[in-house]
């Protein structure tokens, strides 16, 4: 087994509960993760699955330390980072990469492609030798270099992702947090950036959070995978054990509401027992 | 038997003369679930729209007959063809929440269709709600007509639209996407309802939708739409188990399977999309000259 990078231990995040927002006062908590436990080994890709509300974002943005965890420790290369004050993060900050959902809301308009991959490197004092760092991130992702001078609505949806990917890894990062990353995306375009960032993330060695709904996606891209429910891991097992012989109810039933593109006549026959 | 729905070498073009629909035809039969499958801006919203008289007003129809149970939609004045399409065809969003009015409760806003548009009594279309509610299996009627539209989740709010759309008894429901916004446990509730409720009114639906495994499960015929055009028409047991064109090859191959994690997600070939891109460029050489 691997050398966990990150290693989770008794996780909770509480946030503020918009849904009982008082006249007066401070908005009570929720608690979004109840507790979780788990290891992501080093150059592995782990998956994380769940309905809307399970949860797994948050747990992403805790990862990555866009939000403090109200208990439980997050050890990210043996050092508990749960706590890191923003200053104390921020030489973390290039090791902890992000590539979001949807490329148009996380691109500045006003940037071109250029200097949307240089600011990261620039933050970081990589300022040198920019021309040719920004044209090897491009060139990494498959985007011809007359791109650079481009700006994000000038690009489709699967060039802004692969830019996305670009500025993510142009700091050569040790983790990237990938959530949703293709669910805008049309099935053409999507295979495209999944074996885009499988290939990527096996040269560079890098250890990645997928965060997906679509456990089809997951079994090819993963090693590993996280089901959650309700702020709870309901199964944590190696992709093919998960998907050969799902141990939790309620995996199965996730399994078995995916529309596999195949007939199946019996597919939309009521269940032979009826829920409670 | 005459069709339920049939669009006949349907185009319609942009201000810039661009065509959006290229020469589209299909036919829906009663009863019968035809699926309407392409990626982004392959005009599959679009057809639905044309049908249903919503089209946006940059685009405008240069050809093509739509017909209603065999009554030509171009035939009709404005009048006579907004009340044909109100009282046989209905629309089920891909939004609920955007489709429904966020000021008032779920009740009225039900009903108020059903009395406007097809005159009905209050009480008439008030039990016909009620019955439609338990159709789509909403165990608390009572509770959910008072709510207003955010108070629901949104597979109930879902359901509520199919209850609407088939409260007045439409010939023809256009499903946009209907699932496509919610978690998959809750697609499938939803499916399992579109089809029970389909065939128990007999009620035809054009079904619009990017996903092939939604096509494979609900629908008994499919056309496969690139650029407007309609580029593959089968019964859908037989475009799964032969596709034709090169295109719903590569569309069926990129479309992801846990089943089979390294024959899916097969990015689509330069070599396709350039074969795409001639078979386009040689409809619109052949469609120009007549109107010109």
């Amino acid at each position: 087994m691997a050398e966990p990078l990150f290693s989770v231990r008794g996780l909770k995040v509480a946030l503020p509960d918009m849904t009982r927002k008082p006249l007066i006062g401070r908005t009570p908590l929720a608690e979004i993760l109840k507790g979780l436990d788990f290891d992501l080994p080093k150059g592995s890709v782990t998956g994380i699955v769940g309905e809307s509300g399970s949860g797994k974002s948050t747990l992403g943005r805790a990862l990555v330390r866009l939000i403090e965890p109200s208990a439980g420790s997050i050890g990210f290369e043996g050092r508990d980072i749960s706590h890191l004050s923003e200053a104390e993060l921020r030489p973390l900050r290039r090791d902890l990469q992000m590539i979001f959902q949807d490329p148009m809301s996380s691109l500045n308009p006003r940037h071109t492609i250029f200097n949307i991959i240089a600011a990261p490197l620039r933050q970081n004092g990589l300022g040198d030798r920019l021309k040719e760092r920004v044209a090897e991130a491009l060139q990494r992702v498959g985007l011809p270099q007359s791109f650079a001078g481009r700006y994000r609505h000038e690009l489709s949806g699967g060039q802004r992702q692969r830019v996305g990917i670009a500025r993510a890894l142009a700091l050569s990062p040790k983790f990237v947090l990938a959530d949703e990353i293709v669910s805008g995306l049309d099935v053409s375009t999507q295979a495209q950036i999944l074996t885009l960032l499988e290939k990527l993330a096996a040269e560079m060695g890098l250890t990645v959070a997928f965060i997906s709904h679509d456990l089809s996606v997951i079994r090819r891209l993963c090693r590993q995978v996280i089901v959650m429910r309700e702020g709870r891991i309901v199964e944590a097992s190696a992709t093919d054990a998960l998907f050969d012989n799902p141990k939790e109810g309620y995996t199965r039933d996730l399994l078995a509401a995916i529309p596999l593109p195949e007939i199946d006549a019996n597919w939309l026959q009521p269940p032979a027992k009826v829920p409670a | 038997m005459e069709p339920c729905l049939e669009i006949r070498c349907l185009s319609a073009v942009l201000p810039n003369e661009r065509r959006v629909l290229r020469s589209v035809s299909l036919a829906v039969q009663p009863g019968e679930v035809r699926a309407l499958v392409g990626e982004s801006g392959a005009g599959k919203t679009m057809i639905g729209k044309a049908v249903l008289g919503v089209l946006p007003k940059s685009v405008r129809i240069v050809e093509g007959e739509m017909l209603i149970e065999g009554e030509d939609l171009g035939r009709l004045d404005a009048k006579a063809r907004r009340t044909l399409i109100g009282a046989r065809t209905a629309l089920i969003p891909q939004d609920p929440l955007t489709a429904l009015n966020p000021s008032r409760r779920i009740g009225p806003q039900m009903t108020d269709r059903l009395v406007r548009i097809l005159g009905w009594s209050g009480e008439k279309a008030d039990k016909r709600i009620r019955q439609l509610l338990d159709e789509v299996q909403i165990r608390e009627p009572e509770r959910v007509l008072k709510c207003y539209p955010h108070e629901l989740s949104g597979g109930m709010r879902q359901r509520v639209l199919i209850a609407a759309a088939f409260a007045a008894e439409p010939r023809l429901i256009v499903a946009d996407e209907p699932t496509t916004a919610l978690d998959v446990t809750v697609q499938k509730q939803i499916l399992r309802l579109i089809a029970q409720l389909q065939r128990d009114h007999g009620t035809a639906i054009l079904f619009v939708t990017h996903d092939l495994g939604v096509v494979a499960k609900i629908s008994q015929k499919v056309s496969v739409l690139y650029a407007g055009k309609v580029v593959e028409e089968a019964q859908t047991a037989d475009l799964f188990a032969s596709p034709q064109h090169p295109y719903t090859r590569a569309l069926i191959a990129a479309t992801p399977r846990y089943t089979d994690p390294y024959a899916s997600l097969k990015p689509v070939d330069e070599t396709v999309l350039a074969g795409l891109a001639d078979e386009i460029a040689a409809a619109d050489r052949a469609w120009r000259p007549s109107h010109g």
